[in-house]
């Protein structure tokens, strides 16, 4: 321990990221991998139960698919109020924020973290710090992808 | 039968790419927002030569709940407008095959911060 110190005793930019790497705690990528895939997949047979369901109640294959990743995004919002959401996260890793609940919690958990700072710059704003890329980033792609197609003829 | 077949699908191809998103962490460091903008923006590449479409029929939800089967949302909704309206289309599609999801998110966001207050973070 005490080598390992002296190594960093002057922490400078270049060496500050292996630094980091160094002393913050290993987890086993084992371990992580197996738990991201259990909450991940646990989480779509949640959304393919809903598909059913939707289908089941007449609606067609996508708007089913459309409404069910809603109805987790809706849960996921709930389970983040209550605080469920985020104790998940701890041990489920990608298996939590990859699927659309994630999205969900990363727009709910620092809207109430915020919301001493109010409303609108409060709530409001930073509802949007993660959700703000991924939508700026996903409609950009997006339209330029049609833009695209269009031209070649898809 | 057929439900637990889907169900299975949507479990291991959901899990998989879930496992993908982990080995990215444990071995980039990434934070959680660049992650979620990677898989977004490679399920819309991806459906851009129409290949996120297969994933979608194999596995359904295992396919379309991932961050990633929101860009694959993105991309078929505005390829199909440009079919419908030409060019403007592009910038129509998209937004709307997703309006739903981002909506929910917005709403209930809003409704569960404005109900809930912070809680201190327990180690």
């Amino acid at each position: 321990m005490k080598s390992q110190q002296k190594d960093y005793a002057q922490i400078s930019k270049s060496n500050y990221k292996s630094y980091v790497f160094e002393t913050s705690p290993k987890s086993s990528h084992w371990k992580n991998m197996i738990w991201a895939f259990l909450i991940g997949g646990l989480i779509c047979v949640v959304g393919q139960l809903l598909i059913a369901l939707f289908i089941k109640l007449g609606l067609d294959k996508e708007m089913s698919s459309t409404l069910a990743s809603s109805v987790l995004v809706a849960l996921a919002a709930i389970t983040t109020g209550i605080g469920i959401y985020d104790r998940l996260g701890r041990f489920a890793g990608a298996g939590s924020t990859i699927p659309i609940t994630g999205f969900s919690n990363a727009i709910v958990a620092p809207a109430i973290e915020f919301r001493s700072e109010g409303l609108i710059y409060g709530i409001g704003a930073k509802m949007f710090t993660v959700a703000g890329p991924v939508i700026v980033n996903g409609v950009s792609v997006a339209v330029i992808i049609a833009l695209l197609t269009a031209l070649f003829g898809g | 039968m057929e439900l637990a077949l889907a169900l299975l699908k949507a479990f291991v191809v959901g899990g998989l790419i879930c496992v993908i998103g982990q080995l990215l962490i444990d071995y980039t460091h990434l934070t959680n927002g660049k992650i979620l903008v990677i898989f977004l923006v490679a399920g819309a590449i991806l459906q851009a030569f129409g290949l996120y479409e297969y994933l979608i029929k194999f596995a359904g939800a295992g396919a379309s709940v991932p961050i990633s089967g929101f860009g694959y949302a993105l991309v078929k909704g505005a390829v199909e407008s440009v079919k419908e309206m030409g060019p403007i289309g592009a910038f129509v599609g998209g937004l709307k095959a997703t309006a739903i999801g981002i909506s929910t998110a917005i709403v209930f966001g809003y409704a569960v911060a404005l109900i809930f207050k912070p809680r201190t973070k327990e180690m």
